[in-house]
């Protein structure tokens, strides 16, 4: 829902043509109507509708008859933002990206940046074998990650033990269900933007970092003062769609811990999910979902903002 | 023409109308349960003539199904419901109330305490198939050892004798996982109090019961009895059983077939089954389990009250534990021999003539789940009972408002 960032309107009526509908605006008109009335239908319409549900308290009774349907307002927005379950969940849901999102981000970098040195051999097989979580099943890879996770038999335990360490109940404890999560996710993830990274980096004209050696920079200035600037634009676009896909934190709580335990792993969405389709209360869903999205924009545009102040062309 | 010869004519007609479009009656069972359906169904279809079609619903998405086939009007005819769903789909007006149809229905040894579960406003919803309570599974070995030749009764024997087996062979006695909400409901169900008050507007969690049942529960953590642990955590619970890890468990029938199966021959000695301690003797538990309803969009009522009826024969709820051991609601399949003189079951016989119902309300599954989400918090930060309480009926009352608006209407 909030992958688009800002789109460009086209001025209605062009000045050349004066107000009337000109043949080649015809034409284009009939072009776009196609892909805009699939958009107006299955993008435009449900939010639509989304937005007047929200204004409701849709709910198990209405479902029986719409006599039970009271048209409340904004009492939904209200409700939503005195639930202390909603802080929490948006608590947990900015651990999870204030953590996240950096994490999975560096591991991405560090991984392009790693397959495109020289002294790396087998670039193909690593290659693949980095970005095999990607496609791997989410529910899949949960199950064993739970075993792995797990707290008497799971394999890092027996690492934490060997090193020394007292073992760690990562999903049934309320402080180590998160990070266990963040782990999870970044691991899951990291592999897709390591791919668009690699991108970028090999547009990067390799002559600068000759004159770069000629000059005497060393391996960390060279990535400062070069790679860094020219992954910029890259690195921009790659935190905005992070940041919008680690909000709306769903499917990792939901295999692995069900949110719990005591709710330390609950998202904005899970809670939206249960709201809405485990106890049918349409009319506050979507009035969650509504508040996710605002705070998804606010938070893109300000990423934007910070950018723009740094000096940094998007 | 009476409304029983109205049934009847009804009845002729529909059954004529099938024979002719041939469409078989659609019946949705759920989960170990649906599996077996078609087996069940087979003497059904032989005695009638009938066909059925039995789709296959997981636990896990069943409650959403059904109310998204609600909402779609593709309800089957019969269908297997949790029994604290019906008040969910009686508020919908989806189940066709049975009342008028089990006239000639012998139903005067079903136990009271699951049969009130089906009634809604004095309307009989749902006919009970299978029933499901509490108890306690126990290591009678390890009981024995520090000297407890019977399961204690009430819950001050029930506390004495954890203490004795924590200071003695196991560490902390009982599994009591803090994301089941069963233990807590059933020990709340034991009290006089009941759990909603004002018609089941508002949550009644601040009343003396209640509050003892908290208090009591908390203990039990407390105390060290029970270690702070969510079932996620045992990753095998009849081999820990075996091992020792605990000595007493809460838990439903279905465990009496896994742990005959589950564990080895010469185990099977040292584990049985008991009543649920009571404040005072015997407590009461839980009243739940699955009971069939008829929707009220079915073509072919008449069709589909012949096979809930034939569903609750004593002979094939006989056979339906036989292939699942769910146990039967009713006094007369019970009296099977197979049922009759097997030990481990018929503690459940007596836990059942003491099994009380929840609320009738739409918002219960919810209610509950907060119930125990407010008592594991409580049980992990240390939060007062009062504080608890008081807090939990709050939020209780927020999720009754719209039932309340409801009820000031009519």
């Amino acid at each position: 829902m909030s992958g688009r960032i800002g789109t460009r309107i086209a001025p209605r009526f062009s000045p050349r043509f004066g107000p009337r509908l000109g043949r080649q605006e015809l034409a284009a008109w009939s072009f776009a109507l196609p892909a805009l009335s699939v958009i107006g239908l299955f993008f435009m319409l449900p939010v639509a509708t989304g937005l007047a549900l929200s204004l409701t308290d849709f709910d198990l009774y209405a479902l029986a008859s719409l006599k039970n349907l009271r048209f409340v307002g904004i009492d939904n927005y209200i409700t939503v933002l005195q639930r202390p379950l909603f802080w929490k969940a948006l608590g947990n849901t900015l651990y999870f990206v204030a953590v996240g999102v950096p994490l999975s981000v560096g591991l991405s970098l560090l991984f392009a940046v790693a397959l495109q040195s020289k002294l790396v051999r087998f670039k193909p097989v690593l290659r693949t074998a980095l970005f095999s979580p990607v496609v791997a099943t989410l529910v899949a890879v949960a199950v064993i990650w739970r075993y792995l996770l797990h707290t008497r038999y799971g394999l890092i335990n027996e690492g934490l033990v060997a090193l020394g360490f007292s073992p760690v109940d990562w999903l049934g404890d309320p402080h180590w269900s998160m990070p266990a999560i963040i782990l999870f996710a970044a691991w899951k993830n990291f592999g897709g933007n390591m791919i668009i990274f690699i991108a970028a980096l090999q547009a990067i004209p390799e002559d600068l970092y000759e004159a770069a050696r000629l000059d005497g920079a060393k391996t960390w200035a060279q990535f400062r003062h070069i790679t860094l600037p020219g992954l910029a634009p890259t690195l921009l676009m790659v935190s905005i769609l992070t940041i919008a896909g680690y909000f709306q934190l769903f499917a990792e709580p939901y295999v692995m811990t069900q949110g719990g335990p005591l709710e330390s792993t609950k998202s904005v969405l899970y809670l939206m999910f249960e709201d809405g389709f485990k106890w049918w209360n349409l009319g506050q869903a979507s009035a969650l979902a509504f508040v996710l999205f605002a705070i998804i924009v606010a938070f893109s545009r300000g990423l934007l903002w910070l950018t723009r102040r740094l000096g940094v062309e998007a | 023409m009476n409304r029983r010869e109205w049934l009847a004519g009804t009845a002729a007609l529909t059954a004529a109308g099938c024979a002719r479009s041939d469409k078989p009656l659609v019946f949705w069972g759920m989960g170990r349960e649906g599996e077996v359906a078609q087996e069940l169904l087979q003497g059904f279809t032989q005695e009638t003539g009938l066909a059925v079609q039995v789709e296959q619903l997981p636990w896990t998405a069943a409650h959403e199904k059904l109310l998204t086939a609600f909402a779609g009007d593709a309800t089957p005819d019969v269908a297997q419901l949790g029994n604290t769903w019906v008040a969910e789909l009686a508020a919908l007006n989806a189940l066709e109330p049975l009342t008028p149809w089990i006239a000639g229905f012998d139903h005067g040894d079903y136990f009271s305490g699951i049969w009130a579960t089906n009634e809604i406003d004095g309307q009989l919803l749902g006919l009970p198939w299978y029933v499901d309570t509490r108890l306690l599974f126990y290591r009678s070995d390890l009981l024995a050892q520090v000297g407890w030749r019977e399961a204690p009764r009430s819950w001050a024997e029930w506390m004495r004798c954890m203490a004795a087996l924590a200071a003695g062979p196991v560490q902390r006695p009982l599994l009591l996982p803090s994301n089941e909400f069963e233990p807590l409901l059933a020990l709340a169900l034991q009290q006089d109090d009941r759990l909603l008050k004002d018609g089941d507007t508002r949550g009644n969690f601040s009343s003396p019961g209640f509050r003892r049942a908290l208090g009591f529960y908390l203990d039990l953590m407390r105390r060290g009895f029970a270690p702070l642990q969510s079932n996620q955590e045992i990753s095998n619970l009849w081999h820990e059983f075996a091992k020792g890890t605990f000595a007493f468990y809460i838990s439903g029938p279905w465990n009496i077939g896994e742990f005959r199966r589950r564990l080895p021959a010469a185990f099977q000695g040292q584990w049985t089954t008991a009543a649920l301690p009571g404040p005072n003797g015997p407590g009461a538990s839980i009243a739940g389990g699955a009971s069939l309803a008829m929707f009220r969009r079915s073509r072919a009522k008449p069709a589909a009250w012949k096979l809930i009826e034939y569903l609750s024969r004593p002979a094939v709820q006989g056979r339906f534990y036989e292939l699942t051991g769910s146990l039967p609601p009713r006094e007369k399949s019970w009296a099977l021999p197979l049922l009759a003189a097997d030990a481990q079951a018929r503690a459940f016989r007596e836990q059942l003539g003491r099994a009380r119902p929840v609320p009738p309300v739409p918002e219960w599954e919810r209610i509950m789940q907060e119930m125990q989400l407010f008592a594991a918090h409580a049980a992990h930060d240390g939060t007062p009972v009062d504080a608890t309480v008081t807090a939990l009926d709050k939020s209780v009352d927020v999720m009754l408002e719209k039932r309340r608006w409801m009820r000031s209407r009519t």
